[in-house]
């Protein structure tokens, strides 16, 4: 579809930093890349292949997710790793009202403090965003994981 | 083939780890306890509804379909081994689904949808030559048959014709839970799977270990959802294999569980708020008003609710040192779409990514990856007590780990001389 080179660029850049924040687990600064009224969900492909709503995580505003990294950072404990996002070029899909559509493959490696790597989730991003003066926000982004069966646990967003 | 266990001590306070990492206790296993004398979770039979529907799951190491009939099969609940009898190839390799048959791909032999083998191509020969002998016996070929049983939509399996009725394997604790929890029709809201590296019988544990709960689960205390100064208790079966943590909604202060807690390395009680705290809103919606429940069913299974999250599980054990843990969350059918939301949003708090469940997967690693090298050392399970096995109204207690040991033990041949149950 035709997009204008602005939106195309804004898009590129929110997708990497999307991924690097993570990897640098600079979590707080990637919650910044939301607008206050998202919504992150992470789900997988085997419930929605069967039109089942269930959630792996599910925040519906930008203060659920703060709560998230919040619990992350201090309550929750989890295996000790590196993420590493491995992101694909985005698909447009759409635009309506200012809100633009694009979807991406993406593969997460988590590699441990001894230096093990493995896959530890591969899926796709279907995620809405709006422009906000240059930079554009995410107004809903959903983690469609192809890996359902979770190695170890979840702790750290995709 | 048998396995030796000594036993430090007679109410199994000592388990040597070994248990956890030794192929031929794993193998043993299989044989005496998931293809023995228990009931094994299948799935629920809301999962069924239509005659032809079925779906593929794991008792013990074993690939079983259960499957509702057809209408022509009688509609029945069967489940089967899925393997088929040829050649062993696997018959069913889809999740779920609907079939009117279910025909292995490899020579195509064809069964029943109540696993009856009912076709073989070229059984007679083609052109007088070829085929199956005469006397090839058809119906005897079948694939082996679980008895199945069905406690309020909730199904059960077992492989050995030695096995008590249903209703004295879960005991009056066991079914009223069972009951409590699908007292009205329920709705599928869907599935989450995770693989953690250890042996199967670390997850058992974990779910008999009440003591664990508020300690590791620091959002429990954190947040208010879970205290083991609120009213609660663990119930056992009376062989005390199967066991109940469970817990009523604000029953304790803030101050009871800050003295309580108070020098608890590592838990910052009330040290943080959410802002967003529709997650933890719950209005009791059983009549016995609990928001934890979690009836734990020897070998394979638990009901877990957590508020207002329900959930099934299936323990999957995937070798020694691997366990599939099979969540099913479901709702009511009569949920208003407010409450399938609040479900849903409070699904955030079990599963794999679970606010008071994902550190489950990680305590249950690092138990595998450190107690490999010395197999005849021992863990300690003396919290709650040692000697006899008896219920608790408090949830400081390890007491029913005690109770898996005795009933494992009983099952492997292997009871301590004198041993509790
Ligand atoms: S293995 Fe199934 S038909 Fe041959
Ligand atoms: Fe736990």
């Amino acid at each position: 579809m035709k997009v204008p080179d602005v939106i195309r660029h804004a898009a590129s850049d929110l997708m990497a930093e999307y991924g690097l924040l993570i990897d640098e687990d600079r979590l707080e600064d990637w919650v910044e890349l939301f607008a206050e009224d998202c919504d992150y969900k992470v789900v997988t492909r085997e419930n929605v292949e069967q039109g089942l709503p269930n959630i792996l995580i599910w925040c519906d505003n930008k203060d659920m997710l703060r709560d998230r990294i919040a619990s992350y950072r201090d309550v929750n404990e989890y295996n000790l790793h590196w993420d590493r996002h491995i992101i694909g070029l985005p698909r447009f899909c759409g635009e309506a009202a200012g809100v633009w559509t694009l979807e991406a493959s993406y593969s997460l490696f988590q590699t441990d403090l001894e230096g093990a790597s493995r896959l530890f989730s591969a899926g796709r991003y279907r995620i809405e965003f709006r422009m906000d003066g240059e930079a554009a926000r995410i107004k809903t982004a959903t983690v469609i994981a192809d890996t359902g069966l979770i190695p170890t646990l979840l702790a750290s967003p995709i | 083939m048998s396995i030796e266990v000594s036993w430090e001590r007679d109410d199994y306070s000592r388990v040597p780890y070994r248990l956890y990492h030794d192929p031929q206790v794993y193998a043993e296993e299989m044989a005496r306890i998931f293809r023995g004398p228990t009931w094994n979770y299948l799935c629920l039979e809301a999962e069924i509804a239509n005659p032809g529907d079925f779906r593929t799951v794991w008792i013990g190491d074993t690939p079983v379909v259960v499957s509702r009939a057809t209408a022509a099969a009688g509609s029945a609940i069967h489940a089967f081994v899925n393997r088929c009898s040829h050649r062993g190839a696997q018959i069913v390799r889809k999740t779920h689904g609907n079939a009117q048959e279910h025909v292995c791909i490899y020579h195509r032999w064809c069964y029943r949808t109540d696993g009856e083998l009912i076709g073989i191509p070229f059984r007679r020969g083609l052109k007088g030559e070829g085929g199956m002998p005469r006397d090839f016996d058809m119906a005897g070929a079948s694939p082996r048959r679980l008895k199945v049983a069905n406690v309020s939509g909730m199904l059960f399996g077992t492989f050995s014709d030695q096995s008590e009725p249903i209703e004295d394997y879960l005991g009056e604790f066991g079914m009223g839970m069972v009951r409590r929890f699908f007292h009205k029709p329920i709705t599928i809201l869907g599935y989450s799977r995770q693989l953690i590296r250890g042996n199967w019988k670390l997850y058992a544990e974990n779910l008999r270990d009440t003591y664990h709960a508020s300690l590791l689960h620091e959002f429990f205390v954190t947040y208010g959802v879970d205290r083991a100064t609120q009213k609660g208790g663990v119930k056992m079966d009376a062989r005390h294999r199967h066991n109940m943590n469970h817990a009523y909604t604000a029953t304790d202060t803030q101050e009871d569980a800050k003295a309580a807690y108070a020098g608890t390395a590592g838990v910052k009680l009330d040290r943080m708020r959410l802002r967003d705290t529709k997650l933890l809103q719950h209005t009791p919606e059983f009549a016995d008003r609990m928001n934890l429940a979690g009836p734990t069913f020897f070998p394979n299974c638990i009901i877990i609710q957590i508020n207002h999250s329900m959930g099934t599980r299936q323990i999957r054990p995937k070798g020694v040192d691997g366990v599939e843990i099979f969540q099913t969350l479901f709702g009511f059918a009569d949920d208003t779409p407010e409450m399938t939301r609040h479900r849903l949003l409070s699904a955030n708090l079990v599963g794999p990514a679970g606010f008071v469940s994902m550190e489950d997967g990680e305590a249950i690693e690092i138990i595998q990856k450190s107690t490999l090298n010395e197999p005849e050392a021992a863990n300690i399970i003396e919290m709650g007590g040692r000697g006899p096995i008896t219920d608790l109204d408090h949830r400081v207690t390890e007491t029913p780990v005690r109770g898996f040991w005795s009933y494992w033990a009983e099952l492997m041949g292997v009871e301590a001389p004198g041993g509790v149950r």
